[in-house]
């Protein structure tokens, strides 16, 4: 395995980080969270096979709040998909807590997506027919069966509705998606995805579609749950005032990683 | 858990979904009602054929029929022992009726079939009691006139007959007479015809024995030939000749009067006097003629028999068509009639007797009920079986119509089975989601369905009601059918069949779509807009 990596990803090529530029020092014991290595993808259009990540090597720590920046195309979404297992890379390892993700079979990846990685969207992607607390509710009641559910129903609900709380949208209980705004869409998907408790928090671009205002409200929020309550989180972004926060921004360029810088 | 709170919320959204549960529904509702309008009108049928058909008949292929059936039922006795419940012999034999139309006057005359039966036994190999009008000839049957109260229970609204009637007509017949013979001094057998029949004896060849005293109410048991004396002159108004019982619609028509109601019109009513002509057993065969009174009328509302069937006294026929062995003196029949024990198949009793009177040697037809009315009864069930099919390729439309809407479901729902993926929802949940929505649509279509088609079998005729006075189309016309309702008989099982049939079906049709979404990359389905 390791020859073909070295194949894929000559020496000469890989990016190089100074000495001197490292994490923050509260992170420098953290034990690494997910990290990949050479990892390749290419997406099929028609008979031509386009590549979009070309090896990248990535790895983020305990209680990192890391951002992946680069140009349209420059394959950070499909980065963050494989990070969480929504798709297979063509080559190369991905390790979540020293276990290899990438070739697991589908029912351990689902279990892995419900229970250990939470992901936002740019579009919220709420389900329309649910209302916020069913939407936030979602995760546990794909992971318990129905008596199982019905068993702990209380508990359940009293954390979804505390989670709703911590992103200030306790009034908005029994909303529709479409009952509400696009900054509040965000923030239940927020609390959906902090639902199972997860190890990992994966975002892409959750300001995306969203005014400046709210965005700020949303980037609040998520810097609340890295410092106060320590949650790891990878957020793909084109928003540089964003990135400049991040703990460790990594920049992809034409499917490599060009740059990584720390936050001074 | 989210699998059956997705389902039943696009259940509850998609409006879309009502049109496929409304034509689950529509399958559903009238599989239900035609079965159950069939089961009725077949089971009505059956029950009608077997209850004026004996369960096997030994039916001679000669008309002068079978010698000495006292012989043939020891031998029967033997055969079958204990499976018998009822034994009769009777004649059955092609006729001609004559008999005056009592409102305009004029002669009436019909083919008919004569059957001539042994009034002790013949009620109990079939039915043939529970059809006759006057309810004393119900509970036994002796060929008598009664004074009145014909249709008691079953016709109300019957005209007055009987002795009643008989004493009236014989009255205005003796008016009629006296005033020609006083008037123009005229012989009574140039009366012109009168509303009523007249009574003429001159007509009968030496064989009309009239039946005397009858009216002062002597027992005669079967009432033939009981020529105490001779009278010379038979009075109508106090006498009667031999009974014949009529099927209904031999004199009477039903039609409908001028506001539309349903009406019947009676050529003769029990009291009146008719005229049987049948071929006696000679070589060839002559005409022989008598005169009959009505007694009863016979209504199994069976029209092919209502219209045809006279019944008169098996000794009576006999005698007029001299079928009697001159050897010996017994007297021959032309059927032997079973009446078996409940259960017993009449296949195997019918292959015995086979053996025991094969065809080379004696000539006999032993037919089972079915067999009489084979044709018929293979006609209906061949009818509900191909209307179950077509009725079902409806339901089968109705699952195409789940297919497709189901798969404008599943990719209006892409996103969605793409959110669900990535919050780690197996394939197979996803594919849960859309078999359980077409579970619970073909649950509830044809539950619907099921409770919609059960209120309509309750309550078909005051629909069929409804439906007339709105389109002033008859639905269910008594003057064809003889039933005055239609029949219904709801068979859970065929219901249990029809809504198990139709949710399958959903199911089915679900499957595909289901599959679809199911396989559905989860990266694809995120970025569908």
């Amino acid at each position: 395995m390791s020859s073909a990596f070295e194949l894929t990803y000559p020496k000469s090529q890989q990016p190089s980080v100074s000495s001197n530029q490292t994490l923050h020092p509260r992170l420098l014991q953290a034990p690494v969270v997910l990290k990949t290595s050479g990892v390749t993808k290419s997406y099929r259009k028609g008979k031509v096979e386009v590549p979009v990540l070309r090896g990248v090597d990535i790895e983020v720590v305990e209680g990192e709040f890391q951002a992946i920046v680069g140009a349209s195309g420059s394959g950070k979404s499909t980065l963050l998909h494989l990070l969480a297992t929504l798709d297979r890379p063509d080559s190369g390892e991905i390790y979540f807590e020293e276990n290899r993700i990438d070739n697991l079979p589908a029912a351990s990846r689902d279990i892995l997506r419900n229970r250990y990685i939470g992901m936002i969207f740019q579009f919220y992607h709420l389900l329309p027919e649910l209302t916020a607390l069913e939407n936030v509710l979602m995760p546990v009641m794909i992971n318990h069966g129905i008596v199982s559910y019905m068993l702990q129903r209380r508990k359940f609900r009293k954390r979804a509705k505390e989670l709703l709380d911590l992103v200030g949208l306790s009034h908005r209980l029994k909303h529709r998606p479409r009952e509400m705004s696009g900054g509040e869409m965000q923030r239940v998907a927020i609390a959906r995805s902090l639902m199972a408790n997860p190890r990992l928090l994966l975002a892409d671009e959750p300001t995306g579609n969203l005014d400046r205002s709210a965005g700020d409200e949303i980037m609040e929020i998520i810097h609340e749950l890295n410092s106060n309550y320590d949650v790891t989180i990878v957020m793909v972004t084109h928003d540089m005032s964003i990135a400049a926060r991040a703990d460790r921004t990594v920049r992809l360029a034409e499917g490599r990683v060009e740059s990584v810088s720390f936050q001074s | 858990m989210y699998k059956l709170l997705l389902s039943w919320r696009y259940l509850k959204s998609r409006y879309i979904a009502l049109a496929s549960i409304v034509s689950v529904t529509l399958g559903v509702a009238t599989l239900i009602v035609v079965n159950s309008v069939m089961a009725g009108f077949s089971d009505e049928m059956h029950k009608r054929l077997h209850g004026i058909l004996s369960d096997i008949v030994i039916r001679s292929h000669d008309l002068n029929g079978l010698p000495d059936p006292e012989w043939h039922m020891d031998e029967i006795r033997q055969i079958l022992g204990d499976d018998i419940k009822a034994m009769t012999a009777a004649i059955q034999i092609p006729a001609m009726i004559n008999f005056r139309n009592n409102i305009q006057g004029q002669w009436i005359t019909q083919p008919i079939t004569l059957i001539g039966v042994d009034p002790s036994t013949y009620g109990a190999v079939s039915d043939f009691s529970e059809y006759l009008l006057h309810p004393e000839n119900r509970e036994q049957l002796d060929f008598l006139l009664k004074e009145n109260s014909y249709g008691l229970g079953k016709r109300e609204r019957f005209p007055v007959s009987g002795w009643a009637r008989r004493r009236v007509s014989a009255e205005w017949e003796q008016d009629a007479v006296k005033t020609q013979t006083d008037t123009l001094e005229l012989d009574a057998s140039d009366i012109p015809p009168s509303p009523f029949p007249l009574v003429d004896d001159s007509g009968v060849e030496g064989r009309g024995e009239t039946v005397a005293g009858l009216a002062e109410g002597q027992v005669h048991g079967a009432a033939t030939q009981a020529v105490d004396e001779p009278q010379l002159i038979f009075d109508p108004a106090t006498e009667q000749h031999t009974g014949i019982i009529l099927g209904i619609s031999i004199c009477s028509l039903r039609g409908r009067d001028a506001d539309g109601e349903v009406m019947d019109y009676y050529f003769a009513l029990p009291g009146d006097d008719v005229k049987i002509t049948v071929p006696n057993s000679g070589q060839p065969p002559k005409a022989v003629s008598d005169n009959f009174t009505i007694v009863d009328f016979y209504e199994s509302e069976m029209s092919e028999y209502d219209s045809s069937f006279a019944f008169v006294p098996l000794a009576k026929v006999q005698d007029l068509r001299g079928m009697v062995d001159v050897q010996s003196g017994t007297k021959s029949v032309s059927t032997i009639q079973l009446k078996l024990r409940e259960g017993t198949d009449l296949n195997t009793v019918k292959e015995k007797l086979q053996i025991r009177f094969p065809i080379q040697q004696f000539g006999y037809q032993i037919q089972t009920w079915r067999d009489m009315q084979g044709p018929l009864l293979a006609a209906v069930q061949l009818e509900t079986t191909i209307l179950n099919i077509l009725l079902f390729l409806i339901i089968a439309v109705a699952g195409f119509g789940i297919l497709a809407t189901f798969f404008m479901i599943v990719v209006e729902k892409t996103r969605d089975v793409g959110i669900l993926k990535s919050l780690g929802a197996p394939s197979g949940g996803v594919m849960s989601i859309f078999l359980g929505y077409g579970l619970s649509l073909g649950t509830v279509g044809s539950g619907v369905g099921l409770v919609l088609g059960l209120l309509f079998v309750d309550n078909i005729n005051i629909i069929a009601g409804w439906i007339e006075k709105v389109t002033g189309q008859e639905v269910f016309d008594p003057t064809v059918y003889y039933f005055n309702q239609i029949p219904v008989i709801v068979n859970p099982v065929t219901c249990v069949w029809v809504v198990l049939g139709a949710i399958t079906i959903a199911v089915i049709a679900s499957i595909l779509p289901a599959r679809k979404a199911a396989k559905l990359h989860p990266v694809e389905a995120l970025r569908y807009e």
